[in-house]
């Protein structure tokens, strides 16, 4: 028993979209984090006249430069509908294996090389035990987290390694002005290496998730990663490229933070796996995968540091300011909610 | 007999809506309808996807609550605040999709919140067990109570939701499309559990897109039209032609727009294919601009085939010819290369991205063709979508809108878009038209003789016995996994496709 519909022949017109650019800006989550980034930075500088330095705000960046690197590679991989805890972890066992080379009298480029590639190791290591064999990430990461740690534990004890080359500094501690080569604009001068890295990678990762193929299938998969494998996307293959992303950037940021401390302890960037998630969540990135932007989490990594720097400045001490941080991720996530819900019984 | 009749005549219902009307933002789901429900009665609901039907269930349920109009039961006017409420008024609902618990045992789902108690305040196990068998044993399932969920078939489950909507003193059961799962045979069983509901004097609702079905099984039906009542009465007083004039307000053109269509030669030929538990030694050949309907039970191995022909299983043995070239796939990308696509029978599940906007999901399976160098070009995607979802005549109100926002018939016609942009050779469509509205299901036929007149060999399966017989050329019987037999289209009847499902030859 079936029909045919009368009005076949009449071709509908259906539009490519219902809003404009302006109104999707206006309603858009990182629209809203702009304006909170805004708001600390005027209470920031009004509550400290020592906030608007230069200097200082370079400074600041270091608050989340590198923290921001792996939230960018973590962001990809929530949405994807997986996790890495070990992050941290591998922080840890990347900054341990470049302390251990310094002592061996390796110099600079190896030891980069050595930080990367244990990183990329890592990464590999939970991509297989992921995507190859199918565990649950959060589980897989949480072992490696221990694992990862446990091992720079046990070469390190209570010890510490230093002694890096002089050149190693600059990764962590460069200026735009130590580049002889480069001609350095006026009020350039303060910014770091580190905040270059932070764009150069914030643009890398918002085309690669945002403009490329990959992105596109790291979305599907984390929405409905049944219909992604349907439509012939290689799901396993795409979730162990990021988790090895994942790894070499955790390597990268090893790098940086070893050589902005000049030493290696076993509890280096202890919690970073928190802070990372958090950023990418206060950034609008759905926890249990399928969206969010880095446009956002690259505001949420500013607002992060901002909020660090401006308690910082004004001595309130590192527990309140963790205290501070988890509120705002509790309000900047239930405000919207709270108001749509308001906003539906008003107009029910 | 007589109980029915003498409910046909009685004027008293039990269960009365009057004037409900309810809005949701930017759409009127309900628009002052009237429903009224006779004891001892099945009442179908009649109604095209997107007609008001899930509401009015809601509303029933104490899920939604109207804007206007009132419930009334035994001449008593009811207000249901919440599910409880509805429950406790002996309205209960047996959903499309019951969510059930995999890992509890079967009188755990029956009984999950309200479990009898003992006077500890815990729970009474050897009560609650004994209820959960006695209600299994009163409708026909051989069930055990202890038996844990996951171990149980799909229609299995399906009597187990049907016995947990009955473990509450139900007066009036509503059932909302109960035989969108059920094979042949289930569903006569599930009609047996029915009259058995109605002999007890049950008021029932009564929601399926099938009108055979509505015919077999019901007295009396409501047809709804973007969400107003347009008629209502006795099925016996009433044709098929003048209920579904009703449904889609425009009068009925043709039965199954089946053309003839020259077949060619062999496009696709399948030799052996076996696997170790769901299927064995399939072999047939597809031509060119044939639709080959695969028909049998549910759990036969037709889904479980056809996804090893798009590299989702792998068979255990077997080989493939495509257009005289052996082929072999081992993923869904090797088969799309090859130029075999699938759209799979769970439209939400495996089908669509449903949170991602309908110009993505239409590329999804294409993006090569919409990039350069890997990179995503929108202006194309959108062009791309805009094609298909005119060829489709797709109603939506944008191509960036998610696909979840529309209706199931929608929903099916981006996931077939989505393949058509694959420019496919062989398109496998498993249940095609399963859950969908009447007018969604001719534009889906109609497109599928299209596809074959232009050359695409189809494979449509199907357990819906007029659309296997309207559609097919020639028609495939999967029995336990194995081939029981190919017909051709001339004088085949559904008899000896239904013995061959079953295995009474």
């Amino acid at each position: 028993m079936s029909i045919m519909t009368a009005d076949k022949q009449s071709v509908r017109h259906i539009p490519d979209r219902l809003s404009t650019p302006i109104g999707r800006l206006l309603g858009s989550w990182e629209t809203l984090l702009a304006a909170v980034a805004i708001a600390i930075f005027i209470a920031n500088s009004l509550a400290s006249p020592h906030f608007l330095d230069p200097w200082n705000l370079s400074d600041a960046t270091y608050n989340f430069t590198e923290k921001a690197m792996i939230a960018f590679a973590m962001t990809l991989l929530i949405i994807s509908g997986e996790i890495d805890l070990s992050v941290a972890a591998i922080i840890a066992l990347a900054s341990t294996a470049m302390g251990a080379a310094a002592q061996a009298g390796f110099q600079t480029p190896a030891l980069v090389g050595i930080g990367l590639g244990v990183g990329l190791l890592c990464g590999a290591f939970n991509g297989l035990l992921v995507a190859r064999i199918g565990l649950p990430s959060i589980v897989v990461t949480i072992g490696t987290m221990s694992l990862f740690r446990g091992i720079a534990q046990i070469v390190l004890g209570d010890q510490a390694y230093g002694g890096y080359p002089p050149s190693f500094a600059w990764f962590g501690q460069g200026y735009m002005s130590d580049f002889s080569w480069w001609p350095t604009l006026p009020g350039f001068e303060v910014v770091t290496f580190e905040m270059i890295a932070f764009v150069l990678f914030a643009v890398v990762f918002g085309i690669l998730l945002h403009r490329t193929t990959f992105g596109r299938w790291i979305y599907a998969i984390g929405n409905n990663a049944f219909a992604a494998q349907f439509s012939g996307i290689p799901v396993q293959r795409t979730k162990f490229i990021l988790f090895l992303m994942t790894g070499l950037m955790s390597g990268f940021a090893a790098v940086c933070l070893t050589s902005r401390l000049g030493s290696t302890r076993h509890t280096i960037a202890a919690g970073w796996e928190l802070e990372a998630i958090t950023m990418a969540v206060l950034g609008g990135v759905s926890i249990l995968g399928g969206s969010g932007t880095i446009l956002g989490v690259v505001l949420a990594a500013v607002v992060m540091g901002l909020v660090t720097f401006g308690l910082g400045l004004l001595n309130v001490p590192g527990i309140v300011m963790s205290i501070f941080i988890g509120l705002l991720l509790i309000l900047v996530i239930a405000l919207p909610i709270v108001f749509r819900r308001i906003r539906s019984r008003a107009s029910a | 007999m007589s109980v029915v009749q003498a409910a046909a005549q009685d004027p008293t219902p039990l269960l009365e809506m009057r004037d409900i009307s309810k809005s949701f933002p930017g759409v009127k789901a309900l628009d002052h309808v009237d429903v009224a429900l006779y004891p001892g009665t099945v009442t179908a609901l009649i109604g095209e996807n997107g007609a008001g039907k899930s509401t009015l269930v809601k509303i029933l349920t104490g899920i939604y609550q109207p804007d206007s109009g009132e419930i009334v039961v035994d001449g008593k006017a009811v207000h249901f605040g919440n599910a409880e409420a509805a429950i406790r008024n002996g309205i209960t609902a047996i959903h499309q999709e019951t969510v059930l618990f995999d890992e509890l045992s079967v009188a755990e789902n029956i009984f999950l919140g309200h479990a009898p108690r003992n006077r500890w305040g815990l729970v009474n196990w050897s009560a609650m067990n004994a209820r959960a068998a006695a209600l299994l044993t009163s409708i026909d399932a051989p069930i055990s109570p202890y038996t844990r969920l996951k171990d149980l078939s799909i229609a299995q489950r399906h009597l187990v939701a049907i016995a947990r909507a009955l473990s509450v003193e139900a007066r009036v059961v509503i059932m909302d499309e109960p035989t969108a799962a059920l094979s042949y045979k289930e569903v006569e069983d599930l009609f047996r559990i029915i009259d058995r509901l109605k002999r007890q004097g049950k008021a029932i609702l009564f929601i399926s897109h099938k009108f055979e079905e509505v015919y077999e099984i019901a007295e009396r039906f409501v047809v709804f039209r973007d969400g107003r009542s347009i008629g209502a009465g006795l099925l016996s007083q009433t044709g098929q032609d003048e209920i579904v004039r009703m449904m889609v307000g425009r009068s009925v053109d043709h039965v199954f727009p089946k053309t003839e269509v020259a077949i060619g030669g062999t496009v696709l030929k399948v030799s052996g294919y076996s696997h170790p538990t769901e299927f064995d030694s399939i072999s047939f050949e597809l031509r060119r601009g044939e639709i080959l309907g695969l028909y049998g039970l549910v759990g036969a191995g037709r889904s479980e085939f056809c996804q090893s022909l798009f590299g989702i299983t792998r068979p255990s043995a077997g080989s493939l010819e495509l257009e005289g070239r052996s082929i072999e796939i081992r993923s869904p990308s090797d088969a799309i290369a090859a130029g075999i696509v699938y759209v799979p029978e769970e439209r939400a599940r495996h089908g669509a991205v449903l949170q991602m906007p309908i110009f993505q999901n239409f590329s999804m399976a294409t993006l090569a063709k919409t990039t350069r160098a890997g990179f995503l070009r929108q202006a194309e995607e959108f062009a791309l979508a805009r094609k298909y979802a005119e060829r489709l005549d797709l109603r939506a109100a944008a191509l960036s809108v998610p696909v979840g926002t529309l209706s199931g018939g929608n929903q099916q016609k981006v996931v077939i878009g989505k393949w058509l942009a694959a420019r496919p050779k062989v398109i496998v469509l498993d249940e095609p038209t399963k859950g969908i509205d009447i007018g969604s299901k001719a534009a889906v036929h109609g497109f599928m003789s299209e596809l074959a007149g232009e050359g695409l060999s189809v494979i449509m399966v199907s357990s819906e016995l007029p659309e296997i017989l309207g559609m097919s050329d020639r028609v495939m019987v999967m029995r336990e996994g194995r081939m029981a037999g190919i017909w051709n289209r001339e004088g085949l009847d559904a008899e000896t496709l239904v013995r061959a499902a079953t295995g009474n030859e």
